[in-house]
């Protein structure tokens, strides 16, 4: 998993709410046994006509947003399918960082497994944010200090769990972390193994 | 301290837990289907690991498998290539599998509880959201990301944080023809997409314990419609009994056993909630989805909303965009509103009695000259049993398709698509734009409420029928 320390890039406002998983990767998309290549489905329906023309009005189509690293978003974005395609859709096609008022939970999750930083911000904090992306102003993410740099001298701060910072500054494997925790997980379940032994 | 069953079960799987909170779960059972695996397989492959634990993994196709004759394979190479990895992948890694020709392939949450490897207690994961189902069982079920596959099949636990508890207790009893599919719509209604966000919800109350398991999962299945990260109802007598002798429930010695763990899952009288809803059985009516969101209900005798009352802007914007999308007028009333298909399955409502009481409706009846059904059995064995009770029958009679088992229409994936602007009076659990197909209109409602509209060819008030 790539590192996330600072980005700073334009972004692209996409102001609607509960946008759905079936929305950012529909699923004839679902079918790849890969992780990579799906930018280029990202909001497939609203990017591209019937006929597979580009959809000139859409945000995404247009630069300099067809560069944007950063997506700004309306409430419970993600929501929907558990589909990690969704995240890897997006970090295909160049976004590392979503702000958002709410995020769905599994969706959420997904984010920080490929290095993809999801911001929660107040409802004000977003619009404003949003106002910023529209004039073209770059953002600047600082993960390291929690902070979101707009050019003027108020930045926001956000709120991320210590764990999930530490695995995206790092660029941490989970699996190899938790494979350290071999032993525990080992006699945790040898005492469910005679607790429960229906189960084995 | 008094605990709830949502704490109970989460405290008995807690492998580790750090200082922020962030905690080790053990995880008991694993199932695994051909959309969201291939990827981590392909990650255990290349960084050299094995499954931990393949005895607890059980793998099936359903998302990509067409419901009409199967004797040729998949004609679609993408998704063929899909099935084939899954089987290989299963293969080489030791897990048992239900491929496209075993009588026991079906949707893997109808497959789960039906092999009795759904057991109380236990915490389930799959790659697939409406894992919530499984909570009916009162075992703690979510849906994860693939590389959350990868890792419960390479450690046998997840990196989780803990969730909040919710109860919904939902008192008293319900009008004749309104079903478990109209309770979970009308509470989706009542605390929007986003009301369970955070929470795991426990069902409480006289309508859940009346429940049959199958209803019990219909509500559990559409939890994350809701936001939640899982749904959980306490097991009783029915559980258990639902259980018994299922192929992989325990056996002999191990039954007692199991049973007597089980009888202690259940909410301590004095536990504290951090959120509770309650609702009046009395008060539900047949729902029918207008827009493109689960949370968009109506009644049966309600209308289409009308933007310009809406005072919330944000919300106008969604309800605008929503109507749009599915060409529909404001102020239209719910049973004026004419379907072209119906399709009935899915994880929510393609179990053995949700097809009975399909067939009670259209029994006699012809499905309307303007409206395309079909039935899609949510499993080998749901279609054995139905064709044993001669439910295929009467479908077939009454003129709709008898199809193969699988997720179908639901989500589009096969070829049972809606085509644009085609609408749907569909039993499956998501309304998005574009679910069932580019373009395609989907109105959520129960399988009675659907078999109605198949009839009607417009939404009818079921219980003026029944």
């Amino acid at each position: 998993m790539e590192k996330f320390t600072k980005l700073k890039s334009i972004a692209a406002d996409l102001q609607i709410s509960n946008i759905d998983t079936d929305m950012i990767i529909p699923k004839q998309f679902l079918k790849t046994i890969k992780r990579t290549g799906l930018g280029s489905a990202l909001f497939y329906e609203m990017r591209y006509d019937e006929k597979g023309n580009v959809i000139k009005k859409f945000i995404l189509n247009n630069s300099p947003y067809d560069k944007a690293k950063i997506l700004i978003s309306g409430k419970n974005f993600g929501c929907g399918s558990s589909r990690e395609h969704a995240p890897w859709a997006l970090l295909d096609f160049g976004i590392r960082c979503i702000i958002a008022e709410s995020f769905a939970d599994i969706f959420y999750n997904n984010c920080f497994k490929n290095g993809i930083l999801p911001i929660i911000l107040p409802e004000n904090q977003v619009k404003e944010l949003s106002e910023v992306a529209k004039n073209n102003k770059e953002i600047e993410i600082d993960l390291v200090d929690q902070k979101i740099h707009k050019g003027d001298n108020r930045p926001f701060d956000f709120k991320i769990d210590s764990f999930r910072k530490e695995c995206l500054l790092n660029g941490y494997d989970d699996i190899a972390l938790t494979l350290k925790k071999d032993s525990k997980i080992n006699s945790f379940e040898q005492k469910k193994r005679n607790l429960t032994p229906w189960l084995y | 301290m008094a605990k709830t069953l949502y704490d109970k079960i989460w405290e008995s799987h807690l492998v580790d837990e750090q200082n922020d909170g962030t905690s080790l779960l053990y995880i008991d059972r694993h199932l695994v289907h051909e959309v969201t695996s291939p990827q981590a397989f392909e990650g255990l492959r290349l960084s050299n690991r094995k499954v931990k634990l393949p005895g607890s993994t059980l793998a099936v196709v359903d998302h990509n498998v067409p419901t009409t004759d199967r004797s040729k394979g998949i004609a679609d190479k993408e998704s063929a290539i899909q099935v084939e990895t899954l089987s290989k992948n299963c293969k080489d890694f030791g897990i048992e599998f239900f491929g496209l020709t075993d009588k026991r392939q079906g949707i893997v949450h109808v497959i789960g509880p039906e092999q009795g490897f759904t057991q109380p207690g236990m915490t389930i994961v799959c790659g697939d959201s409406h894992t919530s189902t499984h909570g009916a069982f009162g075992a703690l079920a979510f849906g994860i990301g693939t590389s959350e596959v990868e890792h419960v099949l390479a450690t046998q636990t997840l990196i989780q944080s803990r969730a909040k508890n919710f109860k919904i207790s939902v008192d008293g009893k319900l009008p004749l023809g309104v079903t478990a599919k109209d309770v979970i719509l009308s509470i989706i209604g009542n605390i929007g997409t986003a009301g369970g966000t955070g929470y795991v919800i426990e069902y409480c109350g006289e309508v859940f314990r009346n429940f049959s398991m199958e209803e019990r999962m219909t509500v559990c299945n559409m939890s994350i419609e809701a936001g939640a990260r899982a749904g959980l109802v306490a097991p009783d007598q029915k559980t258990f009994d639902y259980i018994k002798g299922r192929p992989l429930a325990p056996k002999g010695e191990n039954w007692e056993k199991a049973v007597k763990y089980w009888s202690t899952l259940s909410t301590d009288k004095d536990a504290k909630f951090d959120r509770e809803l309650y609702l009046q059985g009395k008060d539900i009516e047949p729902t029918v989805t207008w827009g493109t969101s689960p949370q968009d209900t109506a009644s049966i005798n309600g209308k289409v909303p009308d933007p310009n009352l809406e005072k919330n802007e944000d919300r106008k914007k969604s309800i605008l965009r929503s109507l749009d999308y599915m060409g529909l007028e404001p102020n239209t009333a719910i049973q004026d509103i004419k379907i072209d298909k119906v399709f009935i399955g899915s994880c929510t409502n393609g179990r053995i009695e949700d097809l009975r009481e399909v067939a009670k409706i259209v029994k006699g009846k012809k499905v309307n000259k303007s409206v395309d059904a079909i039935v899609v059995p949510g499993s080998g064995l749901v279609k054995l049993q139905a064709e044993k009770e001669g439910l295929d029958k009467i479908f077939k009679e009454s003129g709709f398709d008898w199809r193969e088992p699988g997720c179908s229409m639901c989500l589009g994936m096969n070829p049972d698509q809606l085509k644009p602007k085609e609408r749907c009076a569909s039993t499956s659990n998501r309304n998005f734009e574009g679910r069932q197909g580019r373009g395609g209109r989907t109105h959520l409602v129960s399988p009675v409420m659907a078999a109605a509209a198949a009839i009607e060819g417009k939404f009818v008030d079921i219980r003026k029928i029944i």
